[in-house]
């Protein structure tokens, strides 16, 4: 074998143990009939603990590429390596205690997370576009089985169908954008291409055609990241899908949806040679109009579409579309400092969400309702749930001293600070209109009475897996130097 | 002679009619099908650009990884559709109007 590649293999370690747990999964899940549910379980622990464990060490292994500059391996793909580990070993630790799900067999379901896992690793470090589309594809033909994993629930399928649907479009338009941007600039690679638009050779009397190439690539980023207009899909899948895997998608393809599109417009498309914390498009064509345009058309079309909705987990999803907005913001200012924004804001977004949807969950298994109307009155019967849904909702309004105010903060300061003062007037006005509906939760949560059944019982874990999501949304504030340090080691990435 | 540009035509208008197909049909195995052609103009594309203006292979290679991944979508989106079938007996994708709002 080539020695070249034998040695790019010790830096993947962390995929190939996510391939392996995966491969064992999938023998245990038809070897052991007696013990597989809780084998299966055990063995995906292990292996996203093992893969998280093998992931930090690279953090200092400078900027590269694997495997002929197919995967980077810098501090912003292991950043993204080890959150999207941390996000997937948290769902998985909710999965079993969600009554949609532990009423089905869920070992294929851990064979499935393992493999979004994988997939989600590989999409957040591709620096060559055949490799950006595999690794997508990988991710999203994976969720797609994910939302239609109750086979016989009628909500479930036909969010599993639009899904795909829309999915597949999505990315087969991001497809013939990257066949354009291959011609125009003869290469697959985002260094190369990178070079060929800075060179001026590409963009010769073809400056519409580029920006045709990346509208298109953007619709597979925005169908990923699920921004306006690729938004459709969002509140209807993240209806019919099983809670658990609603909150999965809600935060970690979302997540890594980021990672690349940050990664393809800043070593693939922007001039890097001007200074090192801040980039600038090419003049040929001017994409950072069309990503603040994008941007904001997605967190007031999410904010407004949240207002009216009842079912909490559609409201969720709506607001999951004006995350995306805000997060878009941090990269559309092009700078390093708006890099370091959109990575604090999804450090806090992972705990509050997920956090969230956990609440969610547990009152589903109790009461089987996501109407918001069924939550009246929900503090008598359950202060401890009542009380960690305010703080999340709150946390997601972006109210001191909650985590989710820095995501905000920052996100806002990149904007202000790159001479954009009014498109953070637009993002702060946002987040006004989005109290309304978070506070109507609350509300009915904790002042309206509503029909007074029985106490839950809560499952220990159920009240110990809210703690963990807890304790970072309401502690956050005291690390902050810390991980403001982290991510503002993050940024670096490889530019070939 | 018959150079790049008459690939190119034939391909912007395969992407154009999947996207119509995708658009206007109501069976989902047609709406499946016009997936398939956005997918295969991509190859056209990506095998044109090889051929006549980038001088490697690098497209061509990508057709083949192109190939396989619409196979295995078509997989996927099938079982899907079964599974819906099994529930609401039809692939009517007017049927699939329970979630909305």
């Amino acid at each position: 074998m080539n020695p070249e590649i034998l040695q790019d293999l010790e830096s993947f370690v962390p995929e190939i143990v996510l391939t392996v747990a995966l491969l064992l999964v999938v023998l245990a899940d038809i070897s052991l009939p007696k013990l597989r549910t809780r084998v299966t379980f055990l063995v995906t622990a292990v292996g996203l603990l093992a893969a998280l464990c093998f992931t930090v060490p690279l953090f200092g292994a400078g900027e590269k590429a694997l495997f002929y500059n197919m995967v980077a391996l810098d501090r912003m793909a292991v950043f993204f390596k080890g959150f999207l580990i941390l996000a997937s070993f948290l769902v998985l630790l909710a999965a079993p205690g969600s009554k949609e799900l532990s009423s089905t067999h869920l070992g294929e379901f851990y064979a499935l997370l393992l493999g979004v896992t994988l997939g989600m690793l590989l999409l957040a470090s591709s620096v060559d576009m055949l490799m950006l589309y595999l690794s997508l594809e990988m991710v999203s033909l994976t969720s797609y089985i994910m939302v239609g994993y109750l086979r016989h629930d009628r909500q479930s399928n036909e969010a599993s169908l639009k899904y795909i649907l829309f999915g597949a479009v999505s990315t087969g338009s991001m497809l013939y954008g990257i066949t354009l941007l291959f011609g125009l600039t003869g290469s697959t690679k985002m260094p190369a291409i990178r070079e060929a638009l800075a060179s001026g050779g590409a963009s010769g009397g073809n400056g519409m055609a580029l920006l045709v190439a990346t509208a298109l690539i953007l619709a597979g980023f925005g169908f990923k990241t699920a921004a306006v207009p690729f938004h459709f899909w969002c509140p209807d899948v993240y209806t019919g899908a099983p809670t658990p895997v609603t909150a999965f998608l809600s935060v970690a393809p979302k997540a890594a949806g980021f990672a690349t599109l940050i990664r393809f417009f800043f070593s693939g498309m922007s001039d890097t040679t001007t200074s090192a914390s801040q980039w600038s498009a090419f003049s040929a064509m001017n994409w950072t109009s069309l990503l603040i345009l994008i941007s904001i058309i997605t967190m007031t079309l999410g904010n407004i579409a949240a207002l009216r909705q009842d079912n909490l987990k559609r409201l969720l999803a709506y607001s999951s579309i004006a995350h995306a907005g805000y997060m878009m913001m941090g990269a559309a200012v092009l700078s390093y400092e708006g890099v370091q924004a959109v990575l604090i804001y999804l450090i806090t977004y992972l705990f509050m969400n997920l956090g969230a949807f956990l609440v969610v969950i547990e009152i589903f298994n109790q009461t089987n309702s996501f109407n918001v109307n069924d939550y009246r009155g929900l503090y008598r019967r359950s202060p401890f749930l009542a009380i960690s849904m305010t703080i999340f909702l709150l946390s997601l309004m972006g109210i001191p001293p909650f985590a989710g105010f820095f995501g905000k903060l920052f996100v806002f300061a990149a904007a202000v600070n790159h001479n954009l003062a009014w498109f953070a007037v637009i993002g702060a006005l946002n987040s006004v209109v989005a109290v309304y509906y978070y506070a109507r939760v609350i509300k009915a949560m904790i002042i309206e009475g509503g029909d007074e059944g029985a106490g839950f019982k809560l499952a220990g874990t159920s009240r110990a897996l809210v703690w963990i999501m807890l304790l970072p949304t309401v502690g956050m504030v005291l690390f902050w130097d810390r991980i403001q340090a982290l991510t503002g080691r993050s940024w670096k990435f490889f530019i070939g | 002679m018959i150079g790049l540009n008459h690939y190119l035509f034939v391909s912007a208008a395969l992407f154009s009619l999947g996207v119509m197909g995708v658009l206007t049909r109501k069976n989902a195995v047609n709406v499946l099908m016009g997936i398939e052609l956005i997918l295969n103009s991509a190859n056209i594309n990506l095998v044109a650009f090889s051929r006549y203006s980038v001088a490697s292979l690098d497209g061509q290679i990508f057709a083949v990884f192109v190939i396989i991944i619409a196979a295995a979508e078509a997989a996927v989106a099938l079982a899907i559709v079964l599974s819906m079938y099994r529930i609401v007996k039809s692939v009517n994708l007017d049927q699939a109007d329970t979630l909305k709002g």
